[in-house]
């Protein structure tokens, strides 16, 4: 029994082991490290990033890739504050935005699931076009102005704060829960592992892919806009690398990029490790321009180590 | 009595290729419905219309009497339709408990899932067709016997009224085909349809009450089981008489080429193998499913590393760490399953088939494509592959086809050692012959040939020796004339 929960979460367990001695490591040389402070700025700071790379967790466990997130999240977020200038009612502005996002993730979601147009391009086009839309809407300017009630949604900063970690972990809660007991989290699965099997078993492969590219955008939309409560002002420029930051979460936690593998405490810890490691940095006294590098150096070696652990356990195919 | 299943005039064409043209079939509830026909005869295209994987040009499917206009996957298993297609279609990430009740379960997408139940379902569906097989297993890691298991496994599990079975035992030995049969008789007996595709003729009159015969993708006829003879089957089907004999001919042997002493690997489970192929033999390896056979082929070929005991060329020790080192010996190997391990789908056939000799196609200007094009034609011809163009895609080609691609790979290759993996599996009768006329060429011309087959008659048939493995061992070798099919069972089942 032990023998096959290695087996089954050998990925996970790996990157949990590397998270732990990060802790361990940052706590030696800088116990200050676990102010409470630091440790409540670290969960705010990346709770948009987890909601985010919850969803691409299905996206890529499906066997598709959304590289138009960070785009997504840009014009979400303006999206955001352009209706709370409007004078929109702060709390209409959950359902307005997750509806936003997930109409950007419908659009995916027909170009990848109905047109059959490989997700790595669509998202790709979308990316750019996106990007570009709200550059000559906005031209690069922020949203300024904003109503008192829009920042921590009126409620003061504590527990706006506490409001934000707690949304992104019940969001992850129930998706992990889903994804392993619900029929349609299975089928994601399936499609991911074998789209042609899935689709022979009765499946509607086409209709799932539309389904989680609207799920990914509305996750989206719903991060840009808990992201941008935290500011008084809203970047034109928000979301930047965030694909990048998403994807990477997701591999590191040991979701397989091929599909059909892969679970949502793995992205926990993904994000987690890449989400700290700035922060450890900084605390152990090396400049933080090393924390790029650092981040490239754990996805080559969850690559490697998943090539390798591949290696060890299984028959090659 | 009313025909549980009509197909009528279905008609069917990919780009170039008139797959099905006025095809048609009538089951009826309670029986085992053969489907026969040569390599590209139009079998799988036809049980893809019933299940709605694939859209007919034309035509009807009448399911009681009712037609039923648009048909899909879907709709298929909720008119009660199973099938194991042809071509693997498991889940290869998941476990094998998933994998059976993906096919099984149905209600929403927001349906809870119930693993115990699965477990249990599972582990209860794979004893019924004797299949050990731990449902907590991934399906990537099983053998294609244990693949093909778990999908047989899986249609029975839909207590459907139509079950459809392309090719179930193309990968199992004797004794799973057997448990496979008498499960199949129960459900005739309760009163479900049976379609059962197979080359294997034997198994027909053992388990079939009628037959249908494709040819060209037009049905010729359907038949009771017991008017026809093998003969009378066979012409049928290819539509000319073909020798019943196996062409075996006495040869002479030559030098020791192939010497395994105490050869053994122990990731691979097998040890103290003792085995010689001289020149211009043919041995023949028997066993069960698990035996060890397809394990002793890996390790010889350099798949898995063999770290006991001493393997020697032609006299001469050798160490093979991999297949590149194998195919530079002098050895070929064609893989069991094809699927995963012998052909590229997106390829065209001559790349497929030039693929392990490419060192021959080297010339001053690169590849030598005019080469390529004659050894691809050469092989298409000789092996009979049904194709409109030797630069089609293999992922075009019938089942079977792709099947003969993957044997004219290894012998371009033109190799001293050969050992061949179920080389018939999954080919029609006229092709099985001229392969073993092909093997028997080889042989005369000096090559080893290792052959491991699951078709008695073929073993006993095409082999000089036969050695019989058990529990990752060889235990007993017999030559021609001792081998009977009874002995060669009883060494195998070690009773
Ligand atoms: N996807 C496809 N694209 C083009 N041609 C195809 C495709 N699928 C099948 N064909 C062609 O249709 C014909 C019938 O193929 P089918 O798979 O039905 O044969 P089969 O009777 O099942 O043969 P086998 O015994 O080899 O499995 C073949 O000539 C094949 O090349
Ligand atoms: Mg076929």
């Amino acid at each position: 029994m032990k023998s096959v929960i290695w087996s089954r979460y050998k990925r996970e367990l790996a990157a949990a082991v590397a998270y732990l001695a990060l802790l361990v490591a940052v706590g030696a040389v800088a116990p200050s490290f676990y102010s409470a402070a630091n440790l409540r700025d670290l969960l705010v700071n990346n709770a948009p990033v987890l909601i985010v790379a919850t969803g691409m967790t299905m996206v890529i466990i499906v066997r598709e890739i959304d590289i138009s997130v960070g785009s997504q999240f840009a014009v979400c977020s303006v999206v955001a504050g352009l209706l709370a200038k409007a004078g929109a009612p702060i709390p209409l502005l959950i359902p307005a935005l997750i509806a936003v996002g997930a109409a950007m993730g419908a659009l995916n979601g027909w170009l990848i699931g109905r047109l059959r147009i490989p997700s790595i391009i669509a998202t790709l086009a979308m990316y750019v076009a996106w990007r570009d839309a709200l550059r000559w809407a906005t031209q690069g300017a922020w949203v300024q102005g904003l109503p008192d009630d829009f920042q921590w949604f009126g409620l003061g900063q504590s527990r706006g704060q506490w409001l934000i970690v707690a949304a992104a972990i019940a969001l992850l809660v129930f998706f992990a829960w889903a994804l392993r007991n619900l029929r349609a989290g299975r089928a994601l699965y399936a499609v991911g592992s074998q789209r042609e099997a899935a689709r022979l078993l009765g499946l509607n492969p086409s209709a799932l892919v539309f389904g989680v590219f609207t799920l990914m955008g509305a996750l989206v939309g719903l991060a840009a806009l808990l992201n941008a409560v935290r500011f008084a002002t809203v970047p034109s420029n928000a979301g930047t690398g965030l694909e990048l930051k998403a994807i990477a979460s997701v591999v590191v936690g040991g979701t397989a990029i091929s599909g059909g593998r892969g679970t949502l405490i793995g992205t926990l810890i993904g994000t987690a490790l890449l989400g700290t490691t700035g922060t450890a940095l900084t605390f152990a006294g090396i400049n933080p321009f090393w924390e790029k590098a650092m981040q490239g150096a754990i996805i080559l070696v969850a690559l490697i180590s998943e090539v390798a652990l591949g290696r060890l356990t299984h028959e090659p195919r | 009595m009313k025909p549980l299943l009509q197909v009528r005039a279905i008609d069917k064409s990919y780009a170039g290729v008139q797959a099905l043209r006025d095809a048609h079939l009538e089951l009826f509830a309670g029986e085992v419905h053969a489907l026969v026909g040569e390599n590209g005869a139009g079998k799988s295209t036809l049980i893809k219309i019933i299940t709605g994987a694939v859209e007919p040009d034309g035509g009807e499917i009448w399911l009681n009497g009712q037609r039923v206009a648009e048909i899909s996957p879907r709709r298929a298993k909720e008119l009660g339709i199973a099938a194991i297609y042809q071509q693997p279609a498991l889940f290869p990430e998941l476990s094998v408990a998933e994998n059976i009740a993906l096919g099984l379960e149905s209600g929403g997408l927001l349906a809870r899932v119930n693993w115990r139940a699965r477990r249990q379902q599972a582990a209860a569906l794979l004893a019924r067709v004797g299949a050990r097989i731990l449902p907590d297993r991934e399906a990537g890691a099983l053998t294609m016997a244990e693949q093909q298991l778990v999908e047989i496994a899986r249609a029975i599990g839909a207590r459907s009224r139509i079950l459809i079975m392309d090719e179930p035992t193309a990968a199992l030995s004797e004794e799973e085909t057997r448990h496979l049969f008498r499960v199949i008789g129960e459900l005739r007996d309760a009163g479900v349809a049976v379609i059962y595709i197979s080359h294997r003729l034997e198994e027909l009159s053992a388990i079939a009450d009628r037959v249908t015969v494709l040819r060209d993708g037009r049905t010729i006829g359907t038949y009771r089981m017991e008017e026809l003879d093998r003969q009378q089957l066979i012409r049928l089907m290819v539509g000319r008489e073909l020798s019943a004999v196996f062409p075996w001919r006495a040869r002479k042997l030559g030098e020791p080429v192939l010497e395994l002493c105490d050869f053994g690997s122990s990731t691979a489970g097998i040890e103290n193998i003792n085995l010689t192929v001289h020149a211009g033999e043919i041995v023949g390896l028997a066993g069960l499913v698990g035996a060890g056979r397809t394990e002793l082929a890996r390790a010889i070929f350099g798949l898995v590393p063999a770290d006991r005991g001493e393997l020697r060329l032609r006299g001469v020790p050798v160490r093979i760490g991999d297949p590149t080192q194998a195919i530079a010996c002098g050895i070929a190997y064609l893989p069991e399953d094809r699927q995963r391990h012998g052909v590229i789908p997106e390829m065209a056939i001559s790349a497929n088939i030039t693929l392990a000799s490419l060192d021959a196609l080297a010339s001053p200007w690169g590849m030598d494509f005019r080469r390529e094009r004659a050894i691809a034609a050469h092989y298409v011809q000789r092996l009979g592959i049904k194709t409109p163009s030797i630069y089609a895609p293999v992922q075009t080609l019938s089942g079977g086809n792709q099947q003969k691609v993957a044997l004219g790979r290894w012998l371009a290759t033109e190799p001293q050692v050969i050992i061949l993996d179920e080389p018939t599996q999954g080919v029609d009768v006229g092709t099985k012959a001229e392969i073993h006329r092909l093997m028997i060429e080889l042989a005369a011309q000096g090559a080893a040939i290792l052959m491991i087959s699951s078709e008695m008659p073929e073993l006993l048939g095409m082999s000089d020796r036969i050695a019989v493995m058990r529990e990752g061992t060889i235990v007993a070798q017999l030559a021609r004339e001792e081998a009977t099919q009874e002995r060669v069972l009883a060494l195998a089942l070690g009773q």
